[in-house]
């Protein structure tokens, strides 16, 4: 069937009321009762929930073959906890194992071998990245994964349409209770937002940690009423991997241009006023548009309300400056973002369903006015491709893009129009993951292009400076630079689902051909 | 260029910016135009190892050839006249179309000369039109500054001299000073030199990209002493540079009156007269002229005068 975005999904793949992509808003007033996890009282005093080991943990908890596991991403190329885990679960010999992950890349290279052998059957993610997506790519899972986005896979757990039987979280501290925060131990990564649905929904809740700090560990990210077991080990993650010490300010004058492009964007439509809430990614165009930000605020003597997703210095020294009122915070990407959380007034930390849940009453996502994202490609009818790279393999991740495009006033994509050899702007994405009408504004070096349905915008930019051109513009500017890219060619197996972010299939991804 | 001789509007374009690319790296020629310098200077001199000219000079004809510059100029720097090299440049630069040349370490009239007798005989042939490829001479010693004038004027080709200040500076035993001061003489020197003879001066590249502070002071200082445009080094440099050339609000008003007046007046007769509060004469008009000419290419005028 040929959905909304017009991707054919298989028929099917459409069986236990799974529906193909029918616009951005079409799940808007959907009701539903939430899903519990089964719980276990704890009605007589005791002490300590610390158990002697992970083994001890996992068999404590009643893990069977079949079950599903969660992890958080929050220790990024850093973590071992994920690792440890399934290293365990693997030699307790378990098998069909079902991995419900907020994010999985180079850390977690040594589940391939667990996939091959059929530890690991299954993998729910929001991001798939070095051998892990080659993996996937390969179609070495016996059921295709299922990718989807950070505010999807909260939904996903609170609706029931994924159920977790153990959460697995590591924490930086905890107190013999559980009570567990992102910082104050010695692999800190700022805040725990991602296993917040994990600990609230999953049947059993294990935290790992590398320290075990007094009781209470207060205010806790995630809470004792929550958590079944603690385990204590020597190392729960890599600090240097966890956070960069310093992000490069770029001085690349291609992200400059295009960080300026979209800066003036913003600041010429009608949403650049006090009060204004913005996102940004952490790649090079998308910093340097907070610095370009900052005169625009100044003159016009304005401040943010909030701002919100993964947060980097630059974003916290505007705050610190008081160029924005509140930082709402589900993930850390340097140090200064680490140490400022809980410290700073007005930096806070929020879980992923207030941040980006389609489904509960009401996400942070939602009240944007600006976001301004990356992509690998975007075709013409403003389609964006986040997750699989050019040869075709799974190399990306939806995160929030998904979210936060559907959710703010103006979505700004920004992109060199050409990495490499390879044309970002193009025909038709490889995969959609972001579907053309989320999308507002695409920004390259080369041109500004305003997607056709926001004729409000278009009339905006007018006199502001920008070039600004049609999609298909830039799209044959691009061909001409570096020729027409050849179609990858796939085989028919389908290795992955792309879930739009309100539980709809919005693309599959098929096996690339000839991966040697 | 076009398909005949060079014309005053070719030779007496806007050059605020003439930034150097290594001819070699195809990434980064093939779009540079993006970030819109005036001129490009495609180098097959100091960018390149010496054992790669042959590969960068076939990389330069097909630069030349097929990539589309959106109308940005196109000069190439050939190889010194002391080296094996710069006669295949020169062929290699007028085959592929180039707008110009550049010639290193220029010391005198006669070497100007050389060069345009194999810029002749390549034009003939690879049929481009006689005359059309324009001819710049760096200085860098302080024997081609004190010839400034003499080069300046040795061919109907030539469009402007720049001050090339690395190897001028060693030769003269200079210290780099902040303000610039042991290029005064040198700067001041070719300005006059290439105002005497009727074409542009270009001042040194700035070699600190990240100190865009400094290139804006020493951008303002070649600006008010009359050079037309600097050489750059990165695209980093560019928009300063062209900030810095950009005439206020206020200039252009009044290049703007001063040329509907003088219009005005020179069907009456008269020569000299008075506009917005000062007294202005026809050869004033020139200057309104390059005033509206930098403003139209910085984006900020928009009327119809030039």
């Amino acid at each position: 069937m040929i959905n909304k975005a017009g991707r054919d999904i298989p028929d099917e793949l459409l069986k236990d009321g799974l529906e193909v992509f029918q616009g951005q808003y079409y799940r808007d007033g959907y009701e539903y009762k939430k899903a519990a996890p089964k719980v276990k009282g704890y009605v007589q005093p005791r002490g300590s929930k610390v158990v002697d080991s992970l083994k001890d943990a996992i068999l404590k908890c009643g893990l069977k073959d079949g079950m599903t596991v969660s992890f958080h991403h929050h220790f990024r190329e850093g973590d071992y906890v994920a690792s440890m885990v399934m290293e365990v679960i693997h030699e307790l010999g378990f098998k069909d194992i079902y991995i419900c992950a907020s994010s999985l890349g180079a850390a977690q290279k040594s589940f391939v071998p667990m996939i091959e052998d059929g530890t690991i059957t299954g993998i729910s993610t929001s991001g798939v990245r070095a051998e892990i997506g080659r993996a996937i790519s390969e179609g070495k899972l016996p059921r295709p994964a299922m990718i989807r986005t950070h505010g999807g896979r909260v939904r996903a757990i609170e609706t029931g349409d994924i159920h977790i039987d153990i959460a697995f979280i590591g924490a930086p501290t905890s107190d013999e209770l559980g009570n567990s925060r992102g910082t104050g131990g010695k692999s800190d990564c700022g805040v725990l937002s991602y296993a917040v649905v994990d600990a609230r929904y999953a049947d059993k809740v294990v935290v790992v940690t590398d320290m075990l700090v007094p009781t209470p560990n207060l205010p806790a990210g995630i809470q004792g009423i929550d958590v079944d077991y603690v385990v204590v080990v020597d190392q729960i993650g890599n600090p240097k991997k966890i956070a960069s010490a310093v992000l490069r300010m770029t001085e690349n004058p291609r992200e400059l241009m295009i960080a300026e492009y979209a800066t003036k964007c913003m600041v010429a439509t009608p949403y650049f006023k006090d009060g204004f809430s913005f996102q940004t990614g952490a790649g090079g165009a998308s910093l340097a548009v907070t610095r370009f930000l900052r005169p625009y605020m100044e003159k016009q003597g304005i401040q943010m309300g909030f701002a919100c997703g993964g947060i980097v210095e630059p974003m916290v020294q505007l705050l610190k400056d008081g160029f924005i009122r509140k930082i709402v915070d589900t993930q850390d990407f340097d140090i200064a973002s680490v140490e400022s959380i809980g410290k700073t007034p007005g930096h806070v930390e929020i879980s992923t369903s207030e941040y980006a849940n389609p489904l509960n009453k009401g996400a942070f996502v939602n009240y944007l006015d600006f976001v301004i994202l990356g992509a690998l490609e975007v075709d013409v009818d403003y389609n964006v491709n986040v997750v699989q790279g050019s040869d075709g393999l799974i190399q990306g991740a939806p995160g929030g893009h998904v979210d936060t495009a559907a959710g703010a006033k103006c979505t700004i994509i920004a992109t060199p129009l050409v990495r490499s050899r390879i044309p970002s702007i193009r025909d038709r994405v490889t995969s959609v993951t972001t579907p053309g009408e989320s999308v507002d504004i695409v920004v390259t070096e080369y041109g500004v292009a305003v997607n056709p349905a926001r004729a409000d915008l278009i009339a905006c930019l007018a006199d502001s400076g920008v070039p600004l051109k049609t999609i298909e513009e830039l799209r044959d500017e691009a061909y001409k630079l570096v020729g027409t890219p050849a179609d990858i060619k796939f085989e028919d197996k389908i290795v992955a689902l792309v879930e739009y972010r309100d539980g709809t299939i919005i693309d599959v991804i098929r096996k690339p051909a000839d991966l040697g | 260029m076009g398909d005949s001789a060079m014309t005053d509007a070719q030779k007496n374009r806007i050059r605020r910016t003439m930034m150097f690319l290594n001819t070699q790296r195809a990434a980064l020629v093939k779009d540079s135009y993006v970030y819109k310098p005036d001129s490009v200077l495609l180098d097959l001199e100091d960018a390149v190892a010496e054992g790669e000219k042959d590969s960068a000079r076939v990389q330069l004809y097909n630069t030349l050839k097929y990539v589309d510059y959106h109308g940005v100029e196109r000069f190439v720097r050939i190889n010194g006249l002391d080296t094996p090299h710069y006669k295949e440049d020169i062929r290699a630069s007028v085959a592929g179309g180039a707008d110009g040349i550049r010639i290193p370490k220029t010391e005198t009239k006669n070497d100007v000369a050389l060069v345009e007798e194999l810029v002749e005989k390549a034009e003939k042939e690879f049929g481009r039109p006689v005359g059309s490829t324009m001819l710049m001479a760096a200085l860098e010693s302080p024997r081609a500054v004190l010839n400034a004038y003499e080069i300046a004027t040795s061919s109907d080709r030539m469009m402007g001299i720049a001050l090339s200040a690395g190897d001028f500076k060693r030769t003269m035993h200079a210290r780099q000073t902040a303000d610039g001061s042991e290029l005064a003489t040198a700067r001041g020197l070719i300005i006059m030199a290439a105002r005497a003879a009727g074409i542009m001066a270009f001042d040194t590249v700035y070699t600190n990209i990240d100190d865009i502070a400094g290139l804006r002071r020493e951008a303002e200082l070649i600006r008010d002493m009359g050079f037309d445009g600097k050489s750059l080094i990165s695209p980093k440099q560019i928009a300063t540079i062209h900030e810095v050339f950009t005439p206020t609000e206020k200039e252009i008003s009044r290049a703007e009156h001063l040329i509907l007046a003088v219009e005005e007046n020179k069907k009456k007769g008269v020569g000299v007269l008075v506009v917005d509060g000062a007294m202005v004469d026809i050869a004033m008009v020139e200057g309104a002229y390059r005033t509206l000419t930098l403003a139209k290419a910085s984006g900020v005028y928009k009327g119809g005068l030039v």
